[in-house]
């Protein structure tokens, strides 16, 4: 038996996503291949030959590959998948859009977002904003599945895998991509940082939010933010953190002006610390937070600010 | 342009969820339920589309029980023109609603379908690029713009790491992220109105399509809850908390 992980990387290089998807892989007790679809991907390609628990890279390098669009791509991992016993991305935006299409050109089912590999046809998943966890048995004959990285601690360096060039597939023509407006910030990705500051509609204006950025630098932290403070405009929305947003999993969760819904929890309950600054005595984030902090924000913030400072 | 919206009944996303207490399913017994709330927003942008003169029909289909008439009357008040209900007691996978899905554009020949990107209650993602593989169109998932043009469309895409404009050829299967629009409300002359739409009833079975589940469920389980911790009286206690008792600055 053997797994196919669709590697996630701009090219260039391997988003990290991909190493954790690896890791559950591993704890299949297969053989591991992963597919590199791009143009010009060689170094994605290297970069994933050297993770640990790699046994072979395949490496399809087409013009039409480039921007990881799901039509050509499922159609390449549709022709590859029957020599494969499961099928695994990791359950980000990329392979939220590419898998659940592979899924049904190869008439399966997916299982989403797992937590946890208890057999190989046997996993965890959450469903309900996390609030309820399945335990799910796929009885397909391929196991198309996504993963969510933060349940799985990447692989490390240390493979020597070799990457064999395969054939491109057909490009189908369907889909282009016009443009990328990608949010560029010189602090560690939200997903993967060790320590998240969060603000919600409480900070009232993008404007204020300088007050986390400042925050988050002294603390080497990345910025993350509620589906208010997105819907408001405050912050791009590649910053929620929730059930529809992004999943993160830091040391330290520090939520300021967040009320604490259902769905933003679900976003970042698995923080190891939960820091909560609210107002509000009653804001349900309280219940979830290890340490809270009754205060206006606006003192509060710059106060940790200077304090930090010294 | 016609176009089809498929809509899910759902328990309502302010309810926090529960098990029933021995285990065995969630306890929807009063569960408030309502449109899952991605799929209000597909209906609100086929109306804005309709309403711009880029969209002639609206068709509003969901899968379920009797129980499901109440969401599409709520499509049909919102301004959808049509309504059909895919009657089962039987709960799909994705894959299963996809199949049926798949039917329903054989029948009903729209330019465009417009999905939630996920419902609220199986979080699974998957219903609108399994109907897109299936028909072998293409997609345009987690939508936060969509120009209709008469041959393709442009869409920009909510990713992880940020914004994505792309353009697909037509039919497409679009799905929407939260930033595609603002659902209307409901007014109570078009709730009144929409008691006069068309409102067909069809069985699963007479779709001919294999839904059977492909994925077994062997049980539910609450996740172990954070509890409490402490509250700290000022900014100087909390860091003297995060530095010596947490240790994570
Ligand atoms: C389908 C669906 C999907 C969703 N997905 C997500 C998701 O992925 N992520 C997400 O976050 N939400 C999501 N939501 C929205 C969620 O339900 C809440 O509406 C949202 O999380 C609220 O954001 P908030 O806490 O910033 O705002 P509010 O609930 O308005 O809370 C603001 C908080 O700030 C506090 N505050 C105000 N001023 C100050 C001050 N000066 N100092 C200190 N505290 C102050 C207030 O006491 C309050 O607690 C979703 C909702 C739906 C229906």
């Amino acid at each position: 038996m053997t797994a196919l992980i669709i590697a996630e990387h701009d090219n260039g290089s391997l988003k990290s996503a991909t190493a954790n998807t690896i890791a559950a892989a591993r704890q299949l007790g297969v053989e591991i291949h992963v597919l590199v679809a791009g143009s010009a991907c060689s170094a994605a390609a290297e970069q994933a030959a050297r993770l640990r628990g790699v046994g072979k890279v395949l490496m399809a390098d087409a013009r039409h590959y480039e921007g990881g669009l799901a039509e050509n791509l499922a159609a390449l991992i549709v022709s590859l998948a029957p020599s494969y016993s499961h099928v695994l991305a990791p359950a980000t935006t990329f392979g939220k859009n590419v898998l659940p299409r592979v899924a049904a050109q190869l008439d399966v089912g997916q299982v989403s977002d797992i937590v946890e590999v208890l057999a190989p046809d046997t996993f965890v998943r959450p469903i309900y904003a996390g609030n309820v966890l399945a335990k799910v048995r796929s009885d397909d004959p391929i196991k198309v599945i996504t993963v969510r990285a933060t349940a799985f601690e990447a692989t490390g360096q240390g493979g020597t895998a070799p990457i064999d060039t395969i054939a491109p597939g057909p490009d189908l023509g369907m889909s282009r991509l016009l443009e990328r407006e990608l949010t560029h910030s010189s602090r560690p990705e939200l997903t993967e940082a060790k320590i998240v500051v969060s603000g919600g509609r409480g900070l009232q204006s993008g404007e204020n939010f300088k007050l986390l950025e400042t925050l988050a630098d002294r603390l080497g932290a990345a910025i993350g933010a509620s589906r208010a403070a997105v819907d408001s405009g405050f912050v791009p929305n590649d910053y929620q953190v929730g059930q529809t947003g992004k999943i993160v999993a830091p040391q330290l969760y520090i939520a300021v002006g967040i009320s604490g819904a259902i769905q933003h929890l679900a976003g970042m309950k698995g923080s190891k610390v939960i820091v909560a600054i609210n107002k509000d005595p009653e804001a349900p984030i309280f219940q979830v937070a290890d340490y809270g902090l009754t205060a206006d924000l606006f003192q509060a913030v710059p106060e940790l600010i200077s304090a930090l400072g010294q | 342009m016609k176009i089809v919206v498929p809509v899910k009944r759902v328990i309502d996303a302010n309810v926090k969820v529960r098990l029933k207490a021995d285990g065995s399913a969630v306890d929807s017994d009063n569960a408030k339920m309502s449109m899952n709330p991605f799929d209000e927003i597909a209906v609100e942008e086929a109306i804005r589309l309709k309403e711009a003169g880029a969209a002639g029909e609206i068709v509003a289909v969901s899968i379920g029980s009797d129980a499901c008439q109440d969401v599409l009357r709520a499509a049909l008040a919102m301004g959808a023109d049509r309504a059909l209900l895919i009657r089962t007691e039987a709960v799909l996978e994705p894959l299963a609603v996809a199949k049926l899905l798949r039917e329903v554009v054989a029948r009903e020949q729209p330019r465009l379908v417009i999905c939630g990107k996920q419902s609220t209650d199986g979080d699974a993602n998957q219903a609108g690029q399994m109907l897109a593989g299936l028909l072998g169109w293409p997609q345009a998932t987690f939508a936060s713009k969509l120009d209709l043009g008469t041959d393709g469309a442009t869409v920009t895409r909510e990713i992880d790491g940020g914004l994505e404009i792309i353009a697909v050829t037509l039919p497409a299967v679009v799905t929407t992220d939260l930033r595609l629009n603002s659902p209307r409300y409901t007014t109570l002359p078009n709730i009144m109105k929409a008691k006069k739409k068309p409102l067909d009833v069809v069985a699963l079975d007479e779709f001919g399509v294999d839904t059977r589940p492909r994925l077994t469920t062997l049980g539910l389980a609450e996740p172990a809850a954070r509890s409490a911790g402490v509250r700290v009286a000022d900014v100087a206690e909390l860091l003297a908390k995060l530095k010596n008792e947490a240790k994570v600055i």
